[in-house]
């Protein structure tokens, strides 16, 4: 439709508007805000809310009130304030509420400081919420995916009933790139379960409360059955030159762009690396993962995250103990450099 | 009217299928206690108006955690403490529906004081019913916000004290105080007539709400037998001669009268429309690639840096935007997290015909220093052979380095003397369409118009590119 030269951020609320979404809440937080301005700007325009709650706690319950009448919702916010969206995280999946959180992660633990990193992917990951609960959730490496991730999160959200987060980090988030921009999504199923205020919703409730342990236990059993048919149906990742690759180096967002540089300066140098690429990390692409260790020409794993090593556990239940997996961290914002990667991927194939 | 409030309202399920077990026909409240009483007041009231079918009803944490067992209303059941932002989110969905929040004393004074305070302030369109009966029924008998100085409950066994818990909050004085809310009134259900003075005010809470009138309060003194540890006349009793002492009755504020109705209509934009809101809309350039003046060496990682003010970003972000239109691949970022100190603003750009790895630009091809601080710093990871342009009219000290081609250019001052400093950024583009093979000329002036769209800068903006341009044409030969 049109192609226009835009931030990260902004990319997430002109795709949101795009897929449909017409609600935002949300409170102030670097670096994330540009999403809050961006929702402010154009949301009054489409006849949209835009409403800057007096907390990230009623944010995010806001969008509970609003998911449950069934239009397309949203909130963002970066790491301290997702912290904080955790309670209502849990009610969101319980009730099986449709809708959208962004994080633009930042660096932690506690007020950490406002630059890049990605130590949110435990709180995101695994639900950092009370309850057997997952997120649907998406890690877009540019602003076109920033784009096309949350448009698809609106789509995710409401085929399974179930939040979806955008996981960004600092970077995405505030970095500039041409987006083809599609027509905005014209179909939507249609909710018979919300709660519209009209007569037939009635006898619709938006409810997590199950006193009966029987109850409670059938309908965690009912969320597990979904979570397994969105692994099935859902799980989005990217190979990059894996075809005769003997070393595989993971990693997710911003990382995901300095490995494929790396990768393509070592394989110069006849380095037989790739890079396999999580677009969704839950559901996390463990068996595409397991499937790779299978294979007699992969002889290691190497995962690169701007954390402590926090989705490197996932590898490594995917990969088993079929092959060894290595792992390289930055933290407290700080980013590799290209050469720092090239280093460290093969200090990591020596170790071998 | 009478006989509706002892029978059971059409805005009650006739049968309580939601409530587990056999009796689906008797609420689970402990005999002699208030909500019942004050369910049947809101239901008769949701009914006489005719408006239960367009009820939306959220029930908090608390012993009215199942109002949804009974109310034939659509029905949320929101986090403790959060259902005015519940009830919020719901509104502004729907703006025609009639929200009611129903809320306890630990819910909405305690761990929902936020909310509760925010949602009055801006004025939401909701009816809330506060329930204050100075205990927490459903957790076990322990101290509520509201509870009074001496009361004994599980959690002040040796009864309130102000030195520990503080004063009990009045919270239809606090939200009378507001400016938003047009109506609060605190009332008590200890007898028939207070009951039906608590009627009048259930009734004029909800009718707000229909008018459009904007928020109410209405708190409710209501007894908790089973908390108090008394019989329900007992507790009747106490709420006349103790509770009402420490919170007096009263209209507290009823500006409703006086008010406009609100506009809450949506005014949805059309689908056509929406990607001009959003500004999708292609510009009608038609550039034709194909006959674009591009040399060989497009892949530049190219870092720009000076002080804030000097236009550092905005020359990146043109940069690219020239790029994408001569259908290269482009990336922009500017400095931030710990690049950001040593008080330097710079962004990292990058061109390619191939797809951008990472966005950051450790070893640029072309750095553009515009201060001092920004050559010194960056001026050692310039790649062997690559170019750095920097402004001789504001940097006393020259590149050291002979590996590279030193390019200075006075920006500032021909900026000067074209009548603002601030357009010495487009000077420099203009040298790097002069001398580098990324950028058509062509383009760029076509392109020009767009960034700037009013007449008068695009005009010296044009002056400032072209005398560039001769700078940077004569650097090539």
């Amino acid at each position: 439709m049109a192609k226009q030269f835009v931030k990260g951020n902004e990319a997430i609320v002109k795709g949101a508007i795009l897929a449909g979404c017409r609600a935002y809440y949300g409170y102030p937080i670097t670096p994330a805000s540009e999403i809050a301005h961006a929702a402010a700007q154009y949301m009054p325009l489409v006849g949209g809310t835009f409403l800057q709650a007096e907390s990230e706690i009623a944010a995010i319950n806001m969008v509970y009130g609003a998911a449950g009448t069934g239009i397309r919702a949203m909130t963002a916010s970066s790491s301290p304030g997702f912290s904080l969206k955790q309670e209502g995280m849990s009610y969101l999946a319980g009730a099986e509420l449709p809708c959208v959180v962004v994080d633009v992660m930042r660096g932690g633990p506690g007020l950490g400081n406002i630059a890049p990193e990605q130590g949110d992917y435990n709180q995101v990951v695994k639900g950092g919420g009370h309850g057997n609960y997952k997120n649907i959730v998406l890690v877009p490496n540019s602003a076109q995916e920033m784009c096309d991730l949350t448009m698809l999160a609106f789509e995710l959200a409401d085929r399974y009933r179930n939040p979806a987060v955008v996981l960004a980090d600092g970077f995405i988030g505030q970095m500039m790139e041409p987006v083809d921009f599609p027509e905005p999504v014209s179909e939507f199923a249609e909710k018979n379960w919300a709660v519209r205020g009209i007569d037939k919703d009635r006898l619709n409730l938006i409810s997590s409360i199950e006193l009966d342990p029987d109850d409670l236990e059938r309908h965690n059993k009912k969320l597990q059955r979904k979570y397994e048919i969105i692994e099935n149906a859902e799980t989005r990742f990217e190979k990059y030159r894996l075809d005769d690759a003997e070393f595989v180096v993971v990693g997710y967002g911003i990382v995901s762009r300095m490995i494929h540089t790396a990768v393509d300066q070592l394989r110069e140098e006849g380095v037989k690396v790739g890079m396999f690429r999580p677009i969704t990390v839950s559901p996390f692409p463990r068996k595409q993962l397991a499937e790779l260790a299978g294979h007699n020409s992969i002889k290691a794993f190497s995962v690169i995250e701007l954390s402590n090593g926090q989705m490197v556990d996932d590898v490594r239940l995917a990969v088993n103990g079929a092959k060894p997996v290595e792992f390289y961290g930055r933290m407290g914002g700080n980013v590799p450099s290209i050469d720092e990667l090239v280093h460290e991927i093969k200090r990591m194939m020596r170790v071998l | 009217m009478s006989v509706k409030i002892l029978g059971k309202s059409d805005s009650f399920y006739d049968v309580y299928e939601r409530r587990p077990g056999t009796n689906k026909k008797q609420t689970h409240y402990c005999p002699g206690c208030g909500h019942g009483i004050l369910h049947k007041l809101i239901g008769e009231a949701l009914n006489d108006y005719q408006v239960a079918e367009k009820t939306v009803f959220v029930s908090p944490v608390g012993c009215s955690v199942f109002a949804y067992y009974y109310f034939n209303a659509g029905n949320f059941q929101a986090a403790h403490g959060r259902a005015p932002a519940v009830a919020t989110g719901i509104k502004r969905s729907l703006p025609e529906s009639i929200v009611i929040s129903y809320q306890g004393d630990g819910d909405l004074a305690a761990i929902g004081g936020n909310e509760i305070l925010h949602a009055a302030n801006r004025g939401e369109a909701l009816t809330v019913f506060f329930v204050n009966n100075a205990i927490y029924g459903m957790t076990g008998g322990q101290m509520a916000p509201t509870t009074l100085i001496g009361q004994k409950t599980t959690t002040t066994p040796y009864g309130r004290t102000v030195a520990n818990e503080g004063f009990p909050i009045k919270m239809a004085e606090i939200i009378a105080s507001l400016e938003s809310p047009v109506y609060v009134e605190r009332v008590m259900l200890a007898d028939t007539r207070s009951i039906n003075a608590a009627r009048k005010a259930v009734r004029k809470g909800i009718k707000n709400q229909i008018e459009k009138k904007g928020f109410s309060f209405i708190e409710v003194l209501s007894t908790c037998p089973t908390g108090w540890k008394m019989t329900a006349p007992q507790a009747e009793e106490w709420i006349k001669s103790t509770l009402v002492k420490n919170f007096p009755l009263g209209v507290y504020k009823d500006i409703a009268e006086q008010v406009e109705p609100l506009n809450l209509a949506k005014n949805l934009a059309s689908l056509e429309r929406v990607p001009r809101f959003l500004g999708l809309v292609q510009d009608r350039l038609e550039l034709d690639t194909s006959k674009m003046k591009l040399g060989e060496e497009i892949d530049q990682e190219i870092k720009i840096a000076g002080f804030g003010g000097q236009g550092v970003l905005s020359l990146g972000v043109w940069l690219s935007e020239i790029g994408m239109r001569e259908d290269l691949k482009v990336s922009w970022i500017p400095s931030y997290g710990p690049e950001m100190r040593g008080g330097t603003a710079n962004c990292h750009v990058k061109l390619s015909r191939s797809n951008i790895g990472s966005p950051l630009v450790t070893q640029p091809t072309i750095l553009i220093a515009m201060n001092r601080p920004s050559l010194e710093k960056f001026e050692d990871d310039v790649i062997e052979g690559g170019a750095i342009i920097w402004d001789n009219s504001l940097i006393d000290v020259a590149p050291k380095r002979s590996d590279i081609r030193n390019i200075p250019i006075p920006s500032t001052q021909i900026a000067k003397e074209l009548g603002n400093t601030k357009i010495s950024n487009v000077v420099v583009l203009g040298v790097l369409a002069g001398f580098t093979d990324f950028l058509d000329p062509d383009v760029v002036q076509r392109v020009l118009p767009i960034i700037f769209k009013k007449k008068h800068l695009l005009e010296i903006n044009l002056k400032a590119f072209q005398k560039g341009l001769e700078l940077g044409r004569d650097l090539k030969n």
